[in-house]
């Protein structure tokens, strides 16, 4: 970066201020990592210390992603740790958030958007980080009965007469336009402005042609409506059946168990899981402060190793492990669903119509492909939706995304736990991203439902490249 | 049997008060039973039929027997817990143990233990407030015109109206790095406490302003101090309207609480039928239907106990009914 500085002394002067910016948020990357880095000890030259904090509480939303959190406590991997975890469900996202950033709770499985928008000020400011990435997939877009009985003839059709997947969103697209032209509000429901399943919805809407609305938060807008032709609003995922069942809303985008529940209730079809929308996208993420990263390393760092722990057991031998899995997530004190309707997605199969039950081997990832480290271009992706919608209301540059990722996905404390697990020979390293090489960034990814190419180094050419949503230069 | 046991007035006497003590009530509960599992057999719900009485006798059973695993694994946790000190101190010798509550969930039986303990405290919070403030209302006409907007202004207020803001400035202003009882505890106690406040308050003014002039009179014969009127009349003589004020106000008490705990998400039996909704199992529907009797159940029991405590300290019979 230096040299090309020197080099460019030559070039205009609005171009050197240019890189004047550039230079300082570089700078002020370099000393964000440094200062992170200092936070953790040398866990890796030395035998790891005792944990500063032994008795904790986690929170938790009833989903099956919260597997590994379940798992480490079940298994006996926090204890292993000399960690005494309590885990509390938790009403709704933003209870939950609070509950982290007031201290109530000292981590909490978190929706990979929330730490990166609390960071950066949408919504309740705070500096969240994660040491740990949950998951890979597990969500899905369920409409109701009566939407899927309008969508279904356009829908082309397999030899056995069952719809062909991935079912794209332009065969919803005009279901919403006869909504419109009748002056009713086509209403869904998502679970968190800053959720996985709001860019995911959005995500599979826009391919399709139906504008999900843009957010103005310099306005005082959060809503999400502008110029919106599909209605997105909030629901708690355990109410999302119910809602649906209400009417109030006609389809939404959750994580599991609750699409597979709108089936065995018969109130609704699942119509694509994420996995179609995205290959292997990243879903939630253990979050903590940065104030407690700080102030209790080595807990961090164990609490991490359990949670690696907790996912390897989830996918080891070909998911042998996950009947096991699914009657604990079962108990009421976890996700309280019943024992077959956890099973249908967390056994590698899902359900979309009633009978309809096709094999998604990779529906829940919680290790393999490198599930849990915390990959910098993942949290970018996040930042590109959060431009594209409108929730960061102005242009940034390529930098501003980079060090968002480096300040909230702290890969640094994910590789010392890792490193010492290795050491401790519980894990294999060859499970493990090379640490020495590992930039932290995956390379392009092509597999979208509308084909668009994403790679994370390139933010703005990304956010570039939608037909529908915010550009460079757009600003509501 | 002959004719003439049958014939005894006092055997016929007892007869008829078996009938109506035991007899009418089972016969009641008979009906009731029939009619609940018939009408339970008709209502399909989303998350299968709606319970009978079977399917929450199951229940029940299964609710204790979880109460009975959790407890053993709290045991091993124990146990764990002191070999992992014992390890700890031998490579680290400075190391103090301690040793941690059981970590694991709380079974509906913690749960009903953490609710009475939650509006026992709230109630008596109440009337170590309300008994004397009553009192004093009750003395001075002047402080009962005074405050008398207040309380009238405040009592019908809903108790989950006062949640959010007992939430809000409990967590400003109870901070602690070692918490001698957690902050969900004090949200749903306080909000409890300024619900059961009024009745009281109420109460206790008006029985004290209606004690009978003639001991009035006799107290100002004596010229006894203010203090010692209040110990050897007043409170004597209102013990009646006090009670019944204590009553009502524990009736209200334990509604609030379930009702608080379930929007705040407060350790409790209000939790519970919350979580046991937001599973959405097929067990829930009869878990929470559990959950219903058994609060009905102690509610009945708290209004039993505050009617033989009012019968044991009340000379005037007539007040306890």
């Amino acid at each position: 970066m230096q040299v090309s500085l020197i080099k460019r002394t030559w070039t205009s002067l609005t171009q050197l201020k240019k890189e004047a910016l550039k230079k300082r948020a570089a700078i002020a990357s370099v000393a964000t990592l440094t200062i992170a880095t200092m936070f953790v000890p040398q866990a890796t030259a030395e035998e790891l210390g005792w944990p500063e904090k032994e008795e904790l509480k986690f929170g938790f939303i009833k989903l099956t992603d919260m597997a590994p959190i379940a798992i480490a406590y079940e298994k006996g991997y926090f204890e292993e740790e000399g960690l005494y975890v309590t885990i509390e469900a938790q009403a709704n996202w933003k209870v939950l958030l609070n509950g982290v950033i007031d201290g109530s709770l000292d981590g909490a499985h978190m929706l990979a958007g929330q730490p990166l928008a609390a960071t950066m000020g949408f919504g309740t400011k705070a500096h969240i980080i994660t040491p740990f990435s949950m998951d890979l997939n597990g969500n899905g877009i369920t409409v109701s009965n009566e939407i899927w009985k309008q969508m279904k003839p356009n829908i082309p059709k397999m030899a056995d007469g069952r719809p062909v997947h991935p079912i794209k969103a332009d065969y919803l697209k005009p279901v919403v336009d006869k909504y419109t032209a009748e002056g009713k509000p086509f209403n869904m429901g998502m679970v968190f402005p800053v959720s996985t399943h709001n860019y995911e919805l959005r995500y599979w809407l826009a391919a399709g042609g139906i504008h999900p609305g843009y957010y103005a938060p310099h306005k005082g807008d959060v809503s999400g409506q502008i110029d919106a032709e599909a209605l997105l609003s909030v629901t708690p995922p355990p109410q999302m059946p119910a809602t649906l069942e209400a009417g109030t809303i006609y389809g939404y985008c959750v994580g599991e168990p609750w699409n597979q529940q709108a089936v065995f209730k018969g109130i609704g079809v699942p119509v694509i899981t994420d996995y179609e929308i995205w290959k292997n996208n990243p879903e939630k993420v253990f979050g903590i402060t940065a104030e407690f990263a700080e102030k209790y390393p080595n807990t961090t760092i164990r609490l991490t190793r359990a949670l690696i722990r907790a996912a390897i057991w989830l996918d080891e031998n070909n998911n042998a492990n996950r009947p096991e899995a699914v009657k604990i997530l079962s108990q009421s004190n976890y996700v309280g669903a019943d024992y077959d309707v956890i099973a249908n997605s967390m056994t590698g199969t899902f359900e979309y119509e009633k009978g309809d039950k096709r094999d998604v081997p990779d529906f829940n990832v919680f290790f393999r492909y490198n599930a849990t480290y915390p990959y910098y271009s993942d949290a970018i992706w996040y930042l590109t939706q959060m431009r594209r919608w409108g929730q960061i209301s102005e242009d940034k540059s390529d930098d501003w995304y980079f060090d968002m990722a480096k300040k909230v996905y702290r890969a640094d404390i994910y590789a010392a736990a890792a490193k010492s697990l290795i050491k401790e020979k519980i894990v294999d390293a060859k499970d493990f991203p090379d640490f020495a090489t590992e930039t932290g960034f995956k390379p392009a990814q092509k597999e979208f439902i509308d084909g668009v190419t994403y790679d994370g180094t390139k933010p703005n050419a990304y956010i570039d490249s939608f037909k529908i949503g915010l550009k460079s230069g757009d600003k509501i | 049997m002959n004719a003439l046991q049958l014939n005894n007035p006092q055997f016929k006497s007892i007869l008829q008060q078996a009938t109506n003590l035991i007899a009418l009530p089972l016969v009641g509960i008979a009906m009731f039973l029939l009619i609940w599992s018939m009408a339970a057999d008709r209502i399909d719900t989303s998350l299968g039929k709606f319970p009978g009485p079977s399917q929450v006798a199951t229940q029940a059973v299964a609710l204790y027997d979880e109460h009975v695993a959790e407890r053993e694994k709290a045991a091993a946790f124990y146990e764990r817990q002191e070999k992992r000190n014992a390890a700890r101190i031998a490579k680290d010798p400075t190391y103090e143990p301690k040793i941690r509550k059981y970590t694991g969930k709380e079974t509906f039986f913690d749960q009903i233990v953490t609710s009475l303990i939650t509006v026992m405290s709230g109630f008596i919070l109440a009337a170590a407030v309300a008994i004397p403030l009553g009192i004093a209302i009750g003395l001075n006409k002047k402080l009962n015109i005074a405050v008398n907007p207040i309380v009238q202004l405040f009592k019908p207020v809903s108790p989950l109206a006062w949640l959010p803001l007992v939430t809000m400035v409990v967590s400003a202003l109870y901070v602690s790095p070692d918490p001698v009882v957690p902050k969900s505890f004090l949200n749903s106690m306080i909000t409890v406490t300024l619900c059961c406040l009024w009745p009281m308050v109420i109460n206790t003014s008006v029985g004290v302003a209606s004690i009978d002039k003639d001991l009035v009179n006799v107290s100002r014969v004596l010229r006894l101090p203010a203090l010692k009127h209040v110990q050897k009349i007043v409170l004597p003589a209102s013990i009646p309207a006090i009670f019944t004020g204590m009553r009502l106000s524990l009736g209200v008490a334990w509604m609030v609480l379930i009702a608080a705990e379930m929007l705040a998400q407060n350790p409790g039996l209000g939790k519970f039928v919350w979580d046991e909704f937001q599973n959405g199992s097929s067990d829930s529907l009869s878990r929470i239907m559990t959950a219903v009797i058994v609060i009905g159940f102690i509610g009945f029991l708290l209004d039993r106990v505050m009617l033989q405590v009012q019968r044991v300290v009340s000379w005037d019979k007539a007040g306890a009914h």
